[in-house]
């Protein structure tokens, strides 16, 4: 990696050009206990709403990311874009085609759509094949949409992939246990980059790493973004990384969104308390010794979501609408959206 | 052969070469698992002796004085010669006596390991393979197939396997001919035995499956699109084959011990075509008249292939399972 | 308790791995006192050693690793050399232990009450009624609502935060004079993390307890650490007043590490980013072990290992701050900054 700066590009088209839309996704998991149980036990079904009513669009070129703690669906959110699980609700459109059923389907039709988005993810120990050597990894996906490719095309175009990510060809040979999460990494990035898609969604991709190695990731990223005009959904929980990665960033809380915003706009003017919580609630450096605003309570169990905004026990802002009325995610005149009855009444900055 | 040992560089220049892939061997002998198996002694033994019970039984055709099973080559004249014997009738060498038919111990063991080895060999893979795809859909499909075999494995495991072994012998054999049950007596104690043990393949691998199905390596390979079939078969099973091999090496001792209690038991191999167990039921009835070789040759091998395969699977277990290293 | 004696006191630890292929040397040379009620933070990535530092010093190191030099000494008396069943009354009594997953030190079969009032009568002279009501009391200090009713509770019945919080409170029951926290917060969301340190700060404070908190994230370290080591590679590369060290670095590793973090007060288009990564234990480079990847290196660099020498408001390990012949430090292009012109 070279070590001058690149210039940055411009910020993302207009309206018009979105390639990744999704409208009131949700996602329910059965988390009930066996059948038997429940008859003798006399419980109830229980499901986990682990995204519930999620809308957003992606455009191309840009970088939109979710942030939020464990537990609030951000990453249900990604696997539901592509195609992991199937959506119990809502519809996903990618650039004008209707993917909502992504997940059931089988053989050309899926591969016309799944050939042009790809996913990297969290743990770079456990996303890649132990037993594969490195090449074999890097090709697979070339051999499943490209299978006209040549043996000797596919060890080329492997090469150079892994040399794009700052590795070297004769990495190949190898087998993933020989290298670092950080070169583990980079392996992941080449194989998403192997079929040149226009959309990466990524899922916490350095939330393993080590900081400095996270920095040599994330500027791979960028470098790739700009070289390719790649389109990225960025997940994470990790404000910081966010802030440097992002366009526009949608704040996720027990399966809702509470807030999108652009990138800039969200960290000097958040408005949902519960984005201020957040904000607060990141460790600063600069400040060397502060004393980070303590907010009270933990992120509740999701089976057994509040009722109304499920934001409010620990919302100093809570009046008895919010307790029982769940809050729509309402666009403002500065450009952003945010699900808050106290924002929509004025009541909150 | 270079080094390997040098530390990497992330990033730098490097030629598109194509390497030379590392030697296999080279590998393989600079493993953690030959380092283990040069550090203990009682490893290195079984090792060694279930190479010469395997060889010994291969090649027995080849080593035999005789052949146990053709009744032919029997001398009932020389019945109950003691070991290491000259007969004075035939003039045979019985280097472990011989039993009440004339038949050579030595001879009969040779041939009696190869039945004991076959069975259990074929039991095992019998096992192995139904264990596996059972163990494969229930853990990757889930549902109503898993419960549906998961509870039949439960219903099956509250019965000794030995037991199980013998009411399945005893159903296939209700089904043939008599006239036949001396010629498919080993296709029978394979079915028997393979039927008895599949369920701890399943259970081991269905756990394995539906650990590395979750795995954001077969997630990755299902953002790909790629169908269920090459995702079982090129992901997840040489993913969770390592506890089926364990499984399969301690398995095998049990399949011969299985094989051996049926055929004392007098379910399994006949007389005219001795196992290891019917040698050692014929045997027993000599021990108090003072034929004793006729049973001590046959049990001391028995215990020596059961004991070395079941240390071999011991070691590989411990080798092979990352959590006990 | 003298204010002078360091509570802790580690000289020239040194830890190795016997391997088949050769003795790994994982601590180096390790050395740091911490004062009573003082938060030591141990920073450095994954692989420098900092979890070791902390486990050799309880004596907790996975076998086959043991410590192979040095010594550690709690209150002035000599610890590393005491044998385990000597050892095992230290732990609880004189360190408190706080591990990353709280479920590792609670017992999933015991209520929190139960595990709270073995653990204080383990070590102090008390009856049950007496080792209960200080159960009820520590439960409160850290912060559990309904102390009185969550007594009874198991730790899967708690959240956590609230079972980090048990957690301390075990650690704080025989009121040690020192306690290691090896990646406390690290499993927690950032909203709740603030709140365990905040906690952990202020009762170590209030105890004069002095504490060694191990982590890889400066941020942790930056509002709750009074001073900081770093770690690269098994050694100790800078120690110093927290602030100093992150807004003053004095190591070129501390100082890149520094520069790569993304910060939402920072806004670039590109992370300074330290190239290659940490060498592995088998292939420690000779001299400064930082050296192939430092921006300064020089030929001093790659032959003598530079000691802790003082450099800024605290301790480097680099010639750049040698006392008696410092190097010079080199621009992007390689060439010497100083006025040392050819």
């Amino acid at each position: 990696m070279c070590a001058d700066t690149a210039i940055r590009q411009a910020p993302a088209p207009a309206d018009g050009d979105v390639l990744l839309e999704a409208r009131d996704l949700a996602r329910y998991f059965d988390v009930s206990k066996p059948w038997l149980n429940r008859v003798l036990e006399r419980s109830e079904k229980l499901s986990l709403k682990a995204v519930d009513g999620v809308s957003f669009a992606i455009r191309r070129g840009e970088t939109m990311a979710l942030v939020g703690e464990s537990g609030c669906g951000k990453s249900t959110v990604a696997r539901l874009v592509v195609g992991l699980y199937g959506l119990t609700r809502g519809t996903l459109t990618f650039d004008g085609e209707d993917i909502s059923d992504l997940a059931g389907r089988t053989g050309r039709q899926a591969a016309a759509v799944r050939k042009r988005f790809q996913m990297i993810f969290q743990d770079p120990y456990a996303s890649l094949n132990p037993l594969w050597r490195v090449g074999t990894i890097i090709g697979e996906p070339l051999r499943f949409f490209r299978p006209e490719m040549s043996g000797a095309a596919r060890r080329q175009r492997v090469g150079e992939l892994l040399e794009q990510v700052g590795m070297s060809p004769m990495d190949a040979n190898r087998y993933p246990h020989e290298f670092s999460g950080g070169q583990r990494q980079r392996i992941s990035i080449a194989r998403a980059l192997a079929n040149e898609p226009e959309f990466m969604i990524c899922d916490e991709p350095t939330s393993a790493l080590d900081v400095s190695v996270q920095a040599q990731i994330l500027n791979l990223m960028r470098d790739l973004q700009d070289e390719y005009g790649l389109t990225y959904l960025f997940i994470s929980h990790d404000m910081a990384v966010v802030k440097h990665m992002a366009d526009r960033i949608a704040v996720m809380y027990l399966g809702r969104i509470a807030e999108i915003a652009p990138a800039d706009q969200l960290f000097a003017t958040p408005h949902h308390p519960y984005s201020k919580m957040l904000l607060a609630a990141v460790p600063s450096l600069e400040g060397g010794g502060k004393e980070r605003s303590v907010i009270q309570g933990e992120v509740p169990n999701p089976v057994h979501p509040p009722p109304g905004c499920a934001f409010h026990p620990r919302c100093p802002h809570a009046n008895e609408r919010c307790k029982a009325e769940v809050p729509a995610l309402i666009a403002r005149v500065d450009g952003s959206e945010v699900a808050c009855h106290g924002v929509e009444e004025g009541r909150i900055e | 052969m270079s080094q390997h040992t040098q530390p990497r560089e992330n990033d730098g220049p490097a030629a598109p070469v194509v390497p030379p892939k590392p030697g296999r061997l080279k590998t393989f002998l600079e493993s953690d698992i030959v380092y283990s198996w040069k550090r203990q002694p009682v490893v290195i033994l079984a090792t060694l002796v279930t190479l010469i019970l395997f060889a010994a039984a291969l090649f027995a055709p080849w080593i035999a004085p005789q052949n146990p099973f053709d009744p032919r080559q029997l001398e009932l004249i020389d019945a109950f010669t003691p070991p290491m014997t000259t007969s004075d009738f035939t003039g045979n060498f019985y280097l472990l006596g011989s039993d009440s038919q004339g038949r050579d111990v030595f001879s009969a063991i040779l041939y009696g390991s190869r039945i004991s080895l076959l069975v259990g060999f074929a039991a095992v893979i019998f096992a192995l393979v139904l264990g596996t795809a059972l163990g494969l859909m229930a853990g990757f499909r889930g549902g109503w197939r898993d419960a549906l075999i998961m509870r039949i494995a439960d219903v099956q495991l509250t019965f000794p396997s030995i037991l199980m072994a013998l009411l399945i012998f005893g159903v296939i054999r209700g089904f043939l001919p008599r006239s036949m049950h001396a010629e498919v007596a080993i296709i029978v104690l394979i079915i028997a035995i393979g039927l008895s043990d599949w369920v701890q393949y399943a259970r081991a691998v269905r756990g394995a499956t539906m650990v590395e199905k979750n795995k954001e390596y077969v997630q990755a390979a299902r953002v790909i699109g790629l169908p269920a079939g090459k995702l079982l078969f090129q992901h997840i099973l040489p993913n969770v084959m390592r506890p089926v091999l364990v499984i399969g090496t301690i398995g095998l001792a049990l399949a011969i011990i299985a094989e051996a209690t049926l055929s004392f038991l007098g379910v399994g191999m006949p007389a005219t075509q001795p196992s290891l167990g019917t040698l050692i039921r014929v045997g027993q009835d000599y021990m108090f008249s003072g034929e004793w070789w006729i049973l001590l040759f046959p049990g001391m091998a028995l215990l020596m292939l059961a004991l070395s395969v079941n240390l071999l699977g011991d070691w590989l277990r411990d080798v092979l399972n990352p959590k006990l290293r | 308790m003298s204010q002078d004696e360091p509570v802790l006191s580690v000289r020239h630890l040194r830890v190795e791995f016997p391997t088949r292929h050769g003795t790994l040397v994982a601590l180096d040379d390790v050395s740091f006192d911490i004062a009573p009620g003082e938060v030591l933070g141990v920073v450095g990535e994954s692989g420098a050693g900092k979890s070791m530092t902390g486990n050799a010093v309880i004596q907790l190191l996975e076998p086959p690793g043991h410590v192979a030099g040095g010594e550690v000494r709690l209150s002035g008396r000599r610890i590393d050399d005491l044998a385990e069943d000597d050892f095992v009354p230290l732990r609880g009594r004189h360190i408190g232990m706080i591990f990353q997953d709280p479920l590792t030190s609670l017992n999933p079969l015991f209520s929190i009450g139960g595990q709270l009032i073995e653990t204080i009568r383990t070590h102090l002279p008390m009856n049950e009624k007496q080792a209960r009501v200080r159960a009820l009391e520590l439960l409160r200090e850290v912060g559990i609502p309904a102390a009185e009713e969550r007594l009874n509770s198991y730790p899967h019945q708690f959240s956590g935060g609230m079972r980090q919080r048990v957690v301390i409170a075990l650690a704080l029951a025989a009121q040690p004079e020192f306690i290691i926290a090896d990646e406390p917060t690290t499993a927690l969301d950032v909203s709740v993390q603030a709140q365990i340190l905040a906690l952990l700060k202020r009762l170590c404070a209030e105890h004069g307890t002095a504490v060694m908190l191990v982590t890889h994230d400066m941020g942790v370290i930056a509002e709750t650490a009074d001073r900081v080591a770093v770690m690269y590679a098994g050694r100790l590369i800078e120690i110093g007043p927290v602030d100093e060290v992150i807004r003053n670095p004095q190591h070129p590793y501390t100082r890149g590490l520094m520069a790569s973090i993304p910060g939402i007060e920072k806004s670039l288009d590109r992370l300074y980013q330290i190239e290659g990564s940490m060498p592995r234990l088998v292939a420690i480079p000779s001299g400064c072990a930082f050296n192939p990847r430092c921006p300064h290196a020089q030929e001093r660099c790659r032959v003598v290992r530079p000691d802790l020498m003082p450099a800024g408001a605290g301790r480097a390990a680099c010639w750049l701050h040698d006392p008696v012949d410092p190097l010079p430090r080199l621009d992007e292009n390689g060439r010497k900054e100083d006025a040392h012109v050819r």
